[in-house]
């Protein structure tokens, strides 16, 4: 059974003023069949946690582990993670010029499977995926997130997750920037992803709209570069009707 | 020398005092060989030129010529007083020794004419395969367009030699034009070219510059416009090995009212001592009203110890202009794409190599000839096989 396990995980980025400490013992177990919410005010460090998992060369880990079914995930590369079973919904997802999508989901399926995808089914797959997110199939043509909008953007890394069927999935802040049209279109993708065998989802979010349509298992919420306090929905509910001045206020 | 009724008009133009382009003659007497202190020497390693800049022969014979002429055109090779009235067809008088040698002392003149409202489908090929590194030689190409006719002119120069060229491109009213010229020599050869067209009125033309091989390669594209409604389109792709000198210049030279100047040069560098130039001179005369031009150069850095010089220059005299304008950039692998790539599964090597054929892919679309299009994905896959895939299998990067 999948699980990705982060111990005590301390992340610090380069700055002009040397390094700068921004997660500060971060601990989470997240199993298959689980969604973790990830709650926090802006700048609480909740991206960092997301890049640190993925292998962003922008962020040193300085001390932890984070391990996917006891595999020393941080010894891996960027694209030994993605292969291992990791997925990252970017919260600004990457222009990448002159690269088409159709072109770029084709290498990335191959390069996770170890084999090309068969030709017609994988035809079939990507138009079925991209209907499914409300995304014209023309998007096949277009260069990978250049000139999508921030609803397009965030469509297509759903519509990649839908394709590349990762054990665990780290969302991060997908729901930012969606109408409610989107909003629904995205959590469906989310939730069939779920219905999966064997998933466990990370999903990193500002506001508690999302888990209105994506049920969490847990909520953390996430503060100063920590979990502060973990329960169930309920959590959420309270973050609804009283904000994060409560956490905010412990942590001063 | 003849002095033809274009060369009489070019003449009468104002005169503009600037060192990018100094003052042109084709008495040899007047341009003395370049120390490399010069403005527009002074990036050319003249040390590796052969004396091709200086006096080399230009009579070797280094060079077999074979011809692709579709119906709709014709070739020939002329001499004598049919060669010496074809120098200078374009209007322009050389501005550098080694042009004003070729047309001087070349004895031949590759004379290619699409008649008037001739359409060729078919590209038109003229393929240059050096024979020999250590022989010097000159040669005047004329490629002679009628009014509102169109044709696409594929110049291709392989193998080794050493040659200093002048091609003049003459495009009549209306016509629709492209000249590609791919320079994918042999490691050793050298080549000094000066590619200079005369844009008709309401005329359309598209030059694409595309070097990857030889030890330095150094081509000017220019234009200058024979009446209002000239457009050209001057595109350029290098790639540039461990030690050698790619140098792209093009000259838009805006002589009449609303015409238009798009310049795109893109390169890539790999490997020690890889060195690229390029030099964007637009000038927008007093008579140049309502032109439009913009030009841009990009560089894509892959590895240590390469260098990149990028310098837009955009000289303007009249103020009643539609649009100028240039960027020019040179940047590494940007992190933030390989990242987003390889968090896709994509390996490292891979991820660059998707990065690099995505840099080129709206270029190589625009020279808009198929048969050059799939040769240059395949060139670019092999440059990127010298550096960026060389850890990759073969069966990922097929
Ligand atoms: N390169 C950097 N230099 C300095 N500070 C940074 C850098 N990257 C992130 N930070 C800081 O780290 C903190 C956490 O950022 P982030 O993880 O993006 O937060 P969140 O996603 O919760 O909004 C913020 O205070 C941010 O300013
Ligand atoms: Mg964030």
């Amino acid at each position: 059974m999948t699980t990705l396990e982060i111990n005590d995980l301390h992340v610090s980025v380069e700055t002009e003023d040397g390094p700068k400490e921004i997660l500060k013992g971060v601990t989470l177990t997240i199993k298959a069949g689980e969604t973790h919410a990830i709650m926090g005010p802006n700048g609480s460090g909740k991206s960092t946690l997301a890049y640190s998992i993925a292998g962003h060369p922008k962020y040193t880990v300085t001390s932890g582990s984070v391990t996917l079914d006891g595999e020393d995930v941080l010894e891996m590369s960027v694209d030994e993670r993605a292969r291992a079973g990791l997925f990252l919904a970017m919260q600004y997802p990457v222009e990448v010029p002159g690269v088409s999508v159709s072109n770029f989901l084709r290498t990335a399926k191959t390069a996770i499977d170890g084999q090309a995808p068969k030709l017609r089914t994988w035809v079939k797959d990507v138009n079925a995926a991209l209907e499914q997110l409300n995304l014209d199939p023309s998007f096949g043509t277009r260069s990978v997130n250049e000139g999508f909008s921030g609803g397009e953007k965030k469509r297509h890394e759903i519509a990649q997750l839908e394709l590349l069927d990762p054990k665990v999935a780290v969302l991060d802040e997908t729901d930012s920037g969606l109408d409610i049209d989107a909003l629904k279109v995205v959590s469906e993708g989310v939730n069939r992803f779920r219905g999966r065998e064997g998933k466990g989802v990370l999903l990193i979010t500002h506001y508690t709209r999302i888990l209105r349509y994506i049920e969490p298992t847990y909520v953390h919420v996430f503060v100063d570069g920590k979990v502060a306090e973990s329960g169930g929905p309920e959590l959420a509910e309270e973050l609804e009707a009283n904000g994060y001045d409560r956490f905010l206020k412990v942590n001063a | 020398m003849t002095i033809t009724d274009s060369v009489r008009s070019a003449l009468e133009l104002d005169k503009v005092e600037s060192h990018l382009h100094p003052h042109g003659s084709f008495d040899v007497a007047e341009h003395p060989v370049p120390t490399g202190r010069e403005e527009i020497w002074r990036f050319t390693p003249l040390k590796r030129l052969k004396e091709l800049h200086a006096d080399a022969p230009l009579d070797g014979r280094n060079v077999a010529l074979s011809t692709q002429v579709p119906e709709g055109a014709t070739f020939e090779i002329v001499t004598g007083a049919e060669a010496r009235e074809l120098r200078g067809v374009s209007g322009w008088l050389p501005n550098v020794r080694f042009a004003a040698r070729v047309m001087a002392e070349v004895p031949a003149t590759l004379l290619l004419d699409v008649p008037r409202e001739s359409e060729v489908t078919e590209p038109i090929v003229l393929d240059f395969d050096g024979t020999d590194p250590a022989v010097t030689s000159g040669g005047h190409v004329v490629l002679r367009f009628g009014a509102h006719s169109k044709a696409v002119v594929v110049l291709n120069h392989t193998g080794s030699a050493a040659v200093a060229a002048v091609c003049e491109v003459v495009v009549g009213d209306g016509a629709d034009v492209t000249v590609v010229s791919i320079q994918d020599w042999a490691d050793d050869a050298v080549h000094l070219s000066h590619q200079q067209a005369r844009v008709g009125r309401d005329a359309t033309y598209r030059h694409a510059a595309i070097s990857f091989g030889g030890d330095v390669v150094r081509m000017d594209s220019n234009v200058t416009y024979d009446g209002p409604g000239g457009s050209a389109e001057l595109l350029g792709l290098y790639f540039a090995d461990a030690g050698q000198h790619i140098e792209h210049r093009i000259f838009a030279d805006h002589t009449a009212p609303r015409t238009k100047s798009h310049a795109v040069y893109k390169g890539a560098l790999q490997g020690e001592k890889a060195h690229t130039v390029w030099v964007g001179n637009v000038l927008i005369r007093k008579v140049a009203e309502g032109i439009e031009t913009y030009e841009e150069n990009r560089n894509l850095v892959l590895t240590d110890g390469c260098q990149a010089d990028s310098i837009p220059n955009l000289e303007i005299e009249t103020g009643e202009i539609e649009g100028a304008g240039h960027a020019s950039a040179t940047a590494r692998f940007d992190d933030n794409q390989l990242f987003y790539l390889q968090s896709r599964g994509v390996s490292e090597a891979e991820a660059q190599r998707l990065v690099v054929h995505g840099f080129f892919n709206d270029l190589i679309r625009k020279v808009g000839v198929p048969s050059i299009e799939d040769r240059l994905l395949t060139t670019v896959e092999a440059e990127l096989a010298k550096n960026v895939l060389k850890e990759l299998p073969a069966e990922a990067g097929a």
